[in-house]
Order: structure tokens, then sequence, then C-alpha cells
């Protein structure tokens, strides 16, 4: 027992990193120096990149194939990419937690109160998320997926709340809470009926039980239930139809600092145990020997999965691009452009082992860089001491603020695939998968949807650069710290650099979806494309 | 290789560091543009005869970019791309050089968009992998539309976003297509591989019905781009407001790209559809033929004249290449180099003209010959060329588009047999009748006649403060550009046959698979009770198999 659980500890030392910054930076957060309370992003930074070696330094293949996983080799690339996406989610917060607490408190007008200051708690939170997103890639049962997919969500629904000042941050945190919950239940009795129907909550079993059954008379319609309703329940996470009704609301209420951290982080915790789950029915593309001997070979996953998947996808990218369409609000538009990339994300989950998830995981990752980039040029501008919310507030910003509305320019052109930014590689390599697993339909679906996107994401890049500036945006400044700008920078340069090296990206993501763990001399590199900035 | 590369990059290097760097001054940052663009244009020159190969120069694939989706960095030209990326080097000084008086704000970031441009659209012309030339051939876009929305004129954001909406859709059914071609190559051959000759190879076994499907939908694609009737609409407008260098480049280049991927693309990969559907293309391309000649009869806006003139000759040229025989096809890749000299320098002289009087209307100006002498020798010689005058360039392709047209017929010469025939080829050439009337109607208002000035002539016009006040008639800078032109139009128009000679090759390896499919296709339309739906290569496919 000894031997099965050390080589597992030893692959969560990263997240214990995690955890021990989580409780320095908590308490930190109460000190009454405001140096040490202002350098608390900093030590989240430092925390985050420490997390990274660990993983380097920790994930060795004995290890990840003593730990028994069912992906062994994906925490590799998932756990650098967290990490390596959140130093910039916590740069572009940095000076927007209890900003104007820490301003009274620094006029005078009022003394510290350590019940008051939440920025500790923020940074806590961020990094037991982060955590909770890390924990999931170790998963080898359900419970363990439970529980690290609601430490991803908890701490966010309490961020939503604190990481702003308005009211409307509460009424966001309090709407994201209860239908959180509502997804929660739904999954959890999603694995439930799966465990009722293969009597094990371990993947391993779980996957032998259901090719036993699928040998036979095919997978039982409680275990098919069980698994519909956890995808169902996940697609709360990935913010993918039918459960995505609530981001455009939640997004736009919202500080923008935690809603840039809401369109990545529990997108790529929903992704990732959407896949582990589905490991356990399909994809291995090997044979498995079932108890009674007989050789069951999978290829993709079972019909009606598929097509629920099928639908998924459809919906979500066309809804999600026909609801940008229509919105006046950036934010709003922003959210309604994560719910139709998911709907693309979606088509690397049907075409799965056929090169899917590794187009899947190259996607997030340019995902992940492009559409921080524009959160953090939203961040780094304020109209008033208020957050940007209308595209009125960006006519002409390229008068006052070039840097910034070019790279608004740059993230548009890669959200919407514009070659040769690394949006258009991230699609061209899911299309690619999904001819693989011959879903030609799909892959019109999406392109058309990418026509359709284009007239967003236009606006998104011209009314900044084209525009003559108008009064409202006349009175647009620039946030008091330089870290929101800095990050727009980086990720927006970054969504062209980065297509250089694709090609090392495409082999890293490869690797994380070995079945038997092998470590190759790209997967050592994955890290630096992802965090240019990292040592 | 490594020269193609560079002759790409070095611009894109030039343009980052043109519009980062700190230069104050206009002049000098256009200056420097244009030096960067002679380099390129000198690199072309100089190797412009170990280049001219009738097959891929250089041979030899790129080096790989990614290799698990089989994209590599490969570059080469034959004749047909070489003549092209020729010609956008060539007009890229000239464009440059051109914007100097008329860009007076943010034009760092002008020249900048310029060179980029330019690189990307001799990238789609160099690549040789099908994601390289999709690339290059989608980023013009990003340039375009901007230089339109930001420098153009007074519905310039209306222009720039219909332009990149319409372009883009028609790009996303052509990058589906390329894609659904590479997915069958990597059916045949186990690996991903966009080399475009590999995906020609992959292609032409496919079924009919599929080549039918594959052939419309990159055909989608391309129209916009050419543009071809009923596609055109977004042209006359991004024309009219594009500032006098982007029409240029639009016209001379950008539209070239859309031909060039039915040379390249669309004709050869699916050769089963082309026969299915030619008439199809060469009844739209008549309509545009005549359909833009009767506007641009009525139009009083030069600039949009001369746009609409655009899709008549451009309708031309796509007659030419679904002739689908060597006569056309060559005549139709000399036309569009001829086509980019001959209107990059009608919307030149336009633009002389408008910067001097800020208008375009006919209806005021008139008699231009006795206040801009030089201008107007230039302006007669042009569109005499775009006319199609004996002597000068427009005609030889003209010519033998229409003779291309006139010798498809069922049981054509030269084993190339077609659906065209006498009738199209004399539709046809009513339109260039028009085009006659209709330039010459131009050059009768414009040049000749009393002289009609706006009241705020050259001479009165308060100019913008920091804007070099004009000369009555052209200045050297202005000679410069546009006499290289018209000797290239003298030279061709006399000299034509070294140019037809290099071509003849590229063009007989377009049509290799035509005689055979449209032979196939007539037989099917002729007997249907007769034949089955399988295609000849499909009874080649069984037998290998």
């Amino acid at each position: 027992m000894i031997e099965a659980m050390s080589p597992r500890l030893i692959l969560l030392v990263p997240e214990m990193i995690l955890f021990a910054g989580a409780v320095l930076v908590a308490v930190l957060g109460l000190s009454r120096n405001h140096a040490i309370r202002s350098s608390l992003p900093f030590v989240t930074c430092a925390v985050l990149i420490a997390s990274i070696a660990a993983v380097g330094a920790t994930w060795s293949a004995e290890n990840a194939q003593a730990a028994q996983l069912l992906l062994p080799m994906v925490g590799r690339f998932v756990k650098p990419l967290l990490a390596g996406i959140g130093v910039w989610l916590v740069l572009l917060s940095v000076g927007a937690v209890d900003r104007r607490l820490e301003e009274s408190v620094a006029r005078g007008r009022m003394a510290f109160d350590p019940q008051r200051v939440v920025q500790g708690e923020y940074y806590a939170f961020f990094l037991l998320s982060l955590m909770g997103a890390m924990l999931l890639c170790n998963a080898n049962d359900l419970i363990w997926l439970f529980l690290a997919i609601e430490l991803v969500s908890l701490p966010t629904y309490i961020m939503v709340a604190v990481g702003g000042t308005g009211a409307r941050n509460h009424e966001a945190g309090v709407k994201y809470f209860f239908l959180g919950a509502m997804s929660t239940a739904v999954f959890l009795y999603g694995f439930a009926l799966i465990y009722g129907s293969t009597g094990s909550l371990e993947f391993a079993a779980i996957r032998d039980a259901l090719a036993v059954q699928s040998a036979g008379s095919g997978i039982d319609t409680l275990a098919t239930i069980g698994l519909v309703l956890s995808i169902l329940g996940l697609c709360f996470k990935i913010t993918a139809v039918p459960m995505h009704f609530y981001a455009p609301d939640v997004y736009e209420g919202a500080p923008t600092h935690v809603t840039a951290f809401l369109s990545f982080v529990p997108k790529v915790a929903g992704f990732t145990a959407l896949i582990l789950i589905l490991t356990c029915v399909g994809w291995s593309g090997h044979s498995l020997i079932a108890a009674d001997g007989v050789r069951v070979t999978y290829q993709g996953l079972p019909t009606s999965i598929a097509a629920i998947l099928w639908m998924i996808a459809i919906l979500t990218m066309t809804l999600g691009n026909i609801g940008a369409l229509l919105q006046t609000s950036i934010k709003r538009m922003l959210a309604y452009s994560s719910i139709a990339h998911s709907g693309y994300l979606i088509l690397g989950l049907i075409a799965g082992a056929q090169g899917g998830i590794e187009a899947l995981y190259f996607y997030l990752v340019a995902y992940g860089v492009m559409t921080t980039a524009a959160f953090a040029a939203l961040c780094a501008l304020e109209r008033k001491g208020e957050e940007l919310n209308s595209f009125d507030d960006l006519t002409g910003l390229r008068v006052r603020h070039p840097v910034m509305a070019w790279m608004l320019a740059l993230s548009a052109a890669s959200l919407v695939g514009m070659p040769p930014f690394i949006g258009f590689f991230g699609k061209i390599y899911l299309f690619i998968a999904a001819f693989e697993a011959d879903q030609f339909g799909l892959v019109l679906a999406a392109v058309l949807n990418s026509a359709v996107s284009a007239l967003y994401y236009l606006r998104l890049a011209l009314v900044p650069l084209v525009s003559p500036p108008a009064a409202r945006s006349e009175e647009v400044t620039a946030t008091p710290s330089r870290w929101p700008q800095v990050t727009a920078v980086v990720l927006g340069v970054g969504t062209i650099v980065i297509s250089a090296g694709a090609g090392i990206l495409v082999e890293a993501a490869r690797c994380a979806i070995q079945r038997t763990p092998v470590v190759t001399t790209s997967a050592q590199s994955e890290s630096t494309p992802v965090d240019p900035a990292a040592p | 290789m490594l020269m193609i590369w560079i002759s790409i990059l070095f611009p894109v290097l030039a343009a980052c560091v043109v519009a980062l760097g700190s230069a104050k001054s206009a002049r000098l940052t256009a200056l420097v543009g244009t030096s960067v663009s002679l380099a390129a244009l000198a690199i072309f020159a100089w190797n412009f005869p170990a280049w001219n190969t009738a097959e891929h120069f250089p041979s030899v694939s790129g080096p790989a970019w990614i290799p698990a989706a089989g994209i590599t960095l490969s570059v080469g030209f034959d004749t047909v791309s070489l003549l092209l990326a020729l010609l956008t080097a060539f007009l890229m000084p000239l464009c440059i050089l051109g914007s100097f008086t008329a860009i007076t704000q943010r034009s760092k970031e002008y020249y900048g968009w310029f060179l980029l441009l330019g690189s990307s659209i001799i990238l789609a012309f160099a690549a040789r992998d099908a994601i390289l030339f999709y690339i290059g051939y989608e980023f013009t876009l990003v340039p375009m539309t901007l230089i339109i929305a930001i420098y153009g004129g007074t519905e310039r954001r209306v222009a720039a976003l219909k332009m990149f909406l319409y372009t883009f859709l028609g790009s996303m059914f052509m990058l589906a297509s390329l894609l659904y071609v590479a997915w069958e190559l990597r059916i045949t051959s186990g690996a991903w591989n966009f080399d475009i000759d590999s995906l020609i190879d992959a292609s032409v076994r496919l079924p009919a019905a599929n080549q039918y499907w594959l052939f419309a939908a990159l055909m989608v694609g391309f129209a916009v781009k050419v543009p071809l009737f009923p596609l055109h609409t977004w042209l006359p407008l991004a024309h009219d407001q594009a500032p006098t260098a982007g029409s240029v480049i639009l016209a001379s280049a950008m539209l070239k790209l859309g031909t060039y991927g039915n040379y390249r693309f669309a004709l050869p990969m699916a050769p089963a559809g082309g026969a299915e559907l030619m008439t199809v293309v060469a009844v739209l391309a008549i309509i545009a033929i005549l359909y833009g000649s009767l506007i641009c009869w009525v139009q009083t806006d030069a600039k949009k004249l001369v746009a609409y003139s655009s899709v008549a000759h451009l309708g031309l040229c796509m007659l030419g290449l679904f002739a689908l025989n060597p006569m056309g096809a060559e005549g139709a890749v000399f036309y569009m180099v001829n086509h980019g000299l001959s209107t990059g320098a009608l919307f030149f002289c336009i633009g002389m003209f408008y910067e001097r009087y800020h208008t375009k209307d006919t209806d005021v100006l008139g008699g231009l010959a006795k206040r801009m002498p030089i201008w107007a020798c230039f302006m007669v010689l042009f569109t005499l060329a775009s006319i199609g005058l004996p002597g000068l360039n427009g005609f030889i392709g003209e010519f033998l588009c229409l003779g291309g047209a006139f010798t498809a017929e069922h049981d054509g010469q030269s084993g190339y047999p077609g659906v065209l025939g006498p009738w199209y080829a004399i539709v046809a050439g009513l339109g260039l009748i028009f085009s006659a009337m209709y330039l010459l109607i131009l050059l009768g208002k414009l040049v000749w006649g009393p002289l009609r000035e706006p009241h705020d002539g050259a001479t009165h016009h308060p100019h913008v403060s920091g804007v070099p006040s004009l000369s009555p008639d052209l200045c050297f800078r202005e000679i410069a550009i546009l006499t290289p032109i018209a000797i290239a139009c003298i030279w061709l128009g006399i000299q034509p046959k070294p140019m037809l000679d290099a071509i003849a090759p590229c063009a007989a390896r377009m049509l290799t698979h035509y005689p055979q499919e449209v032979r196939r296709h007539l037989e099917h339309t002729s007997a249907p009770e007769l034949t089955t739906t399988t295609s000849v290569n499909d009874h080649e496919r069984a037998t290998n198999e």
C-alpha cells in the first residue's frame, strides 16, 4: 500500500506547493504593512512558478506508471498550462482587488482593518481553485474527480463576489453559486448512476465493467443515463449548451479579472474531467481483455454518447456565435465567444483518440493565451474608476491607448482564427482531428460558425483601431498598475509568436495523452511557449 | 528557397521596424518603405531567370513546421506564380511612392501595413503548401481592411467590413475543401500532407460527384476574390473607398489571387467538377462582362467606372480560363498580368487628378488635357491598353481569351474539346465593344473637351497644413511611378512571345486531365441513358485496387 501511495504523493507536490502558497498569502494578506499586502500577487506568481518547476521535477514516467492513473501523462501538460496561464491571470489582477479600501487606507481616511481586506483571501482562493484543477489530473476515481472539480468551483463563487467592488459582483456571485450547485447535483447524480451500474468508483474498474457490458448487449441504460447526466453537469464548467445560460450574466457581473479566470480555469478543468470520464467508455483504440477472456476493441464513443456530444457541439457553437452577434457589452460578447469556443473544443472530444484530445489541449493553450490577452487589455483600462463594459468605451481607443487597442485587435484576430495567429492553428488541428473521426459535418458547421464569428470579432478589432474617439471614450484612462498592460502585451504578442512553435506544442499535447507514459525531449520544453516569461 | 523566404520576410521585418520605429518624418518612413520594397523587387529581378521554370523551382520541399499536421514551409515558383509575384513586387514600390502626398496621417502604420500586404500576397503566390497559401491568401485581408477602414473615403468602414466578410466567408469554404482533399490524401497515403501537387494527385482520383462539390466549394471561395458575378458587389465599394495605392494593389495583385486560385487549385484539383460546371462559370463570366460594361456606361464616378471595368475584364479572364484549352488558359494568365498593369496604372492616374481636385465626378471635371498634358498622355495610353488596342499589352490577352472561347467546341482543335464556342465568344466580344465605348467616353469627358474644373480647383484649394501643394501637372515622382508601367505595357504589347512561351507548359499542366474529363462529360450529357455515373477515374481506381 505504501509503495502504491508514495508515487502518488510525489505527483501531488505541485498541489502541495499551491496549498502552502494559499495559506501563506491568506496570512500575509492580513499584514498591517502595505508593502507586504501589495506584494501578494507577486508571491502568488512565485508560488505558481514553483509549482511549474515541481511538475517538471516530479512527473517522471515511473511515478506516473506507479500511480495507476488512467491518463498518466496528462498532468505533465495540463498542470504547467494551468500555472503558466495562471501567472498572467494573477498579473492582470494586480491592483484591482481591494482597490477602494487600499486607497482609503493610503489616504488615511480609515484605519487598516484586517476584517475588511479580502486581497489575501482572494489570492488564496485563486491558488486553491488552480489546485483543484491540478488535482483533477491525478484523479483515478469518481470521488476524487468530484472533490477536485468542486475545489475548482467553490473558490470561484467567492472570487466573483469579493474580487471587485460593486453590488453587481455579489449578484453575479450568488447566481453563479446557485446554478453551479445545481450542475453539481446533476453530475453527482450521474456519478451515482454510473456507480450503480458498474459497481465501482475507480476509473479502471468502471472501464472494464463498461467494456464487458458493451461486449454483451451494449452499455446498459443506467450507465448511459449516468454518463449523459455527468456530461450535462460538466457542461456547466465548460459553458456548453444546455448549461451555458449563466455565462453572459456571470461574466458581465463579475469583475473583469475574475471573468478572465472563469473563462479559462473551469474550462480546462471541465474538459479534463470530461476526457477522464469519456476515456472510461471509449477511445481506447487498443484491446481490453474482459472478464470472460473476450478481446474487446473500442473505437470512438458509444453511439448515444457521441450523438449527444454532437448535438451539444453544434448548438453550443451556433448559439454562442449568434448570441455574441447581438451584444453591446464587451464582456457579454466575450462570454458568448467563450461559449462558441467550447463548441469548437467539443469537436476534439468527439474525435477522441483520433488526435482529438491533443487537438483539444492544443486549442486550450491557444484559447487561454488569446482570451486572456483580450481580458488583460480590458483590465488595463477604466472609465471614471469603473471597468469598461460597452463597445462605446472603446471607440477610437488607439488615440489615447494605442498599445491596448492593438492588443485587443491581435487577440480578436487570433480568436476569429485569422492566420498566422495561434487560433488559426488551433482550429486547423481540431478540424484535422474531426476529419480523422469522420465528422465532416461538424467541420462544416464549425467553418460556417467561424465565418459568423468574424462579424463580431471584427468589431472588437475595428472599433478601437478605426473609429474616431467619442466623448465617452475620451474619459477612458489606464488603471494605476502597469501589470495588466504588461500581461496584455506579452499574451497579445504571444498569439503570433507561439504560432512559430506550434509544432512543439502539438507534440507536447500528443505526449500528454499517451496511455503508456513516455517522456520525450519535446515534452520537456512544453512550458516554455506557454509561459514565455517564466525562467 | 532561402532567397524566396528572404524576399517575403525582409519586408515583414521592415514593416515592424517602420511601424514601431520612432521616425518623426512621414517622408522618411515612406522612403524607407520604398527602398525596402525596391530591394524585394531587386531579389525577384535578379533571380528571375533562375526561378523561371515550367516546373516548380526549387523542386525540394521545405522544412516541416507542424509535423503532426504535415504542414511545411515549402515555397517555390512556376512561371505563372513567378510572374504574378513579380507583378506584385513591381507594383509595391510604385504604390508606396504613390502614397507620399495622399497619406498625411498615421503614415508609419500605413507603410507598415503596405509592406505586410505585399509580403502576404507574394507568400500566397509562392506557397507550395496549401496551408501556407491559405495563410498568405487570408492574411491579405487584415492589412487591406485596415488600409481601407483607416485611410479610405467617407464610407470606408462599410466598404472595409463588406470586403472582409465576403472574402472571409468565401475563404472558409475554400479552407474546408482544402482540408477535405488533404483528408482524402491522408486516407490513401497514411499521413497528413498539404503539399499542393500531392493534393492535386489525390483529388483527381476522387469520384466525380465528390469532385463536383469540391469544385463548387473552391469556386465559391475564389469567385468572391476574382470577383465573379454575382459575388462582386464588395469590389466597387472597396475600390471607391480605398486610397489610391490601396485600389492599385487591390485590383492588380489581390484580385489575381482569385484567378490564380482557379489556376492553381480549383481547375487542376477537380477536373470532373470543372468539366461539369464550366458552362455555369462561363455564363457567369459573360454576365459579368456585359453587366460590368453596362454599369460602366452610366457611371459618372471615374474610380467606380474603372472598378466595374475590372469586374468585366476579370470576367473575360475567367472565360479564357474556362475555355479549358491552351489558347484560353495562356491568354487568361497573360491577361492577369496585363490587367494588373493597365488597371493599376488607371487607378494611379485617377488618384493623381483626385489629389488635385478632390472629386472623381466626370460631370464636374473635364478637358484636363489643357491643365495636365503629361497626365493626359499617360491616361490615354493606359486607357487604350485597357481597351485592348493592338500593339499594347491588353490586346494579346483579350484576343487569346476570346480565341480560346471561340475554339472551345465539342470537336475542339488540338485535342481540347470544350462546351463553349463561337456564340460565347461573340457575346463576350460585345462586352469588348462596350468597354471601348465607355472608356473612350471617359477619355472624351475627362481628357478632351472644354476645360471644366470645380470651383476650388488645384490652385485655389486650401491645403491641409503639412501637405505639400501639388504642381498643376504631374511632378517628377508621379512620372516616375507611371513610366515603368507604361514601358511594361508597350513592351509586352510588342514582345509577348517570350512570356507566352514560358506560360504554355504551365497552362498545359493545368489542363492535363481536361480533354478526357470534358469528353466524358459531353458523352454523358448527349447520351445520358448509355453512361453510368462512374468517372473514368473510378475505373482506374477499380483496376488499381
